[in-house]
């Protein structure tokens, strides 16, 4: 499918998204509160069938943060973006990690190095940080660390 | 990496990776690294597809800079990124026979590797880490015996490539070791983000170098590997063919390398425009992502690595549930784990 359709298609099952097409990839902007049920869609329907996550990360923007997911589908080969805007005092939300199994590493990366909390995953732990870690989260543009940090 | 099992008797009931123990956030690290500085790093993210990885980040600059690459340096990229992946795929083989059991295979796989470091040598001026790629083209021109030597090499490669077959392929004893064992089927591979060998050996397409062509791969003729039985051996079978489809690669581009410039001309300083870019590329152990989001400015706002072992790693636990604790070591090697690649 060409930007355009999965457009329409996409309006069709989610008419409060919005998009950017100045990348790439279509952009779309998702609420947080749609977010699951709309990456459900997203994967289970046939003319879509965004069956492969390849990328999924976040971007601190000191004001919010935004969380990033690529989609992939290997039957039609379509990628899309996927994208929504976090608090980040207190970022939330749902995790997809039961629609595609890889977000679930993906998943606990984020929790740890942005601070984001997911809410129904499997298994919410720290995964390269070192138990008992506590403090601020490595990847956020205010972390500081006078020991270990070289600044370049 | 630490791997935490809980077993009954011998049988696998959960496998849990703890990371982290060589995390140097690589990721943190570029975003105050300049366009050109910040490829010398991702050297040491994925230290045997090192080439790949800084064609990746040669590819993503470029792709943001619209810089047009000339040809002559898309061949150089695509054939040294081609004798990357031998190298890396025998250090694989080598080391998964010894972990398997076999010490032998190691002194075979490495006897060839150190002639691609050689050639490595000659030209970048280093083994492992090599920083060959910049944005633009390559850093600089080839060494005058580097066909002639690349030539002997595959030459030598192919009168032993039958060794390996000979030594490990047909053995019995590997092949029940292999056969069965770590199944993960299609529609779990595509699920857990599996890609390269690992993914291909499960019945996915999924060969970057196919799919979205990047440097010289559109203007070369190569079968995409792939193999449907899902388990070790099949993933096994993959990268011994592999090797045979890079060498082809490279025999049709090493006669045809054209003249011209190696680098394009571009400015001091790059900056690029404000804006998401995204480039994929086949590494040796699958689809590396390099995701740079710009502001701007001369270093990049925030960039992430979508690595292959990361994903692929993730696999295991659902692939290892239920089998016997030997043959983890198996399903580890078939996955070709590279821990820097993973922690990055």
């Amino acid at each position: 499918m060409s930007n355009e359709e999965l457009k329409t298609k996409i309006t069709e099952l989610l008419p409060a998204a919005t998009f950017d097409e100045s990348g790439e990839w279509l952009n779309i902007n998702v609420e947080p509160s749609s977010w699951l049920s709309f990456a459900g869609k997203l994967r289970n329907n046939d003319s879509l069938f965004f069956d492969y996550l390849f990328c999924l990360t976040c971007i601190d923007w000191k004001t919010h943060l935004t969380m990033v997911c690529h989609l992939s589908s290997t039957k039609y080969r379509h990628n899309i973006v996927i994208k929504s805007k976090l608090d980040a005092g207190k970022p939330e939300i749902e995790s997809v990690s039961h629609i595609w199994k890889t977000a679930d590493f993906h998943e606990r990366e984020v929790y740890e190095m942005f601070g984001v909390n997911f809410l129904n995953h499997p298994d919410l732990r720290l995964l390269i940080l070192p138990d008992g870690w506590e403090g601020k989260n490595p990847m956020r543009k205010d972390f500081e660390d006078a020991v270990n940090m070289i600044k370049l | 990496m630490h791997l935490v099992i809980t077993l009954n008797g011998e049988t696998i009931k959960k496998v849990e990776p703890h990371l982290g123990f060589i995390h140097r956030s690589i990721e943190k690290m570029c975003e105050s690294l300049t366009y050109r500085q910040f490829i010398y790093v991702t050297s040491r993210m994925d230290y045997l597809s090192a080439h790949i990885n800084n064609q990746a980040c040669a590819l993503c600059v470029e792709k943001g800079m619209q810089i047009e690459v000339p040809e002559r340096a898309q061949v150089i990229r695509t054939i040294m990124a081609e004798l990357t992946r031998i190298a890396s795929h025998e250090l694989w083989w080598g080391a998964m026979a010894m972990d398997i059991g076999a010490f032998t295979p190691f002194f075979h796989a490495f006897r060839e590797r150190e002639k691609i470091n050689d050639i490595m040598e000659e030209t970048c001026g280093a083994r492992l880490t090599m920083n060959y790629m910049v944005p633009g083209g390559v850093m600089i021109d080839l060494h005058p015996d580097f066909q002639r030597k690349v030539k002997e090499f595959i030459t030598l490669f192919k009168l032993k490539i039958h060794e390996y077959d000979e030594l490990v392929t047909g053995n019995i004893i590997f092949r029940n070791r292999m056969k069965d064992v770590g199944f993960l089927s299609k529609e779990d591979a595509i699920s857990y983000g599996c890609s390269g060998p690992a993914a291909r050996g499960s019945g996915v397409s999924c060969d970057i170098r196919k799919l979205y062509p990047y440097d010289a791969y559109n203007k070369v003729q190569f079968e995409e590997v792939i193999e449907t039985a899902g388990d070790s051996l099949a993933r096994y079978m993959i990268r011994i063919k592999e090797m045979n489809q890079s060498v082809h690669i490279i025999e049709q581009l090493i006669d045809n390398i054209p003249e011209g410039d190696f680098q394009a001309k571009t400015k001091a300083v790059l900056k690029l425009p404000k804006g998401e870019f995204y480039t994929r590329v086949e590494t040796a152990r699958g689809e590396l992502g390099v995701y740079i989001v710009s502001e701007g400015a001369t270093t990049p706002y925030r960039i992430k690595f979508r690595s292959p072992g990361f994903s692929n790693l993730s696999a295991l636990d659902h692939m290892a549930r239920g089998s016997k604790l030997g043959d983890l070591v198996a399903m580890m090697g078939t996955l070709d784990l590279v821990i820097p690649d993973i922690d990055r």
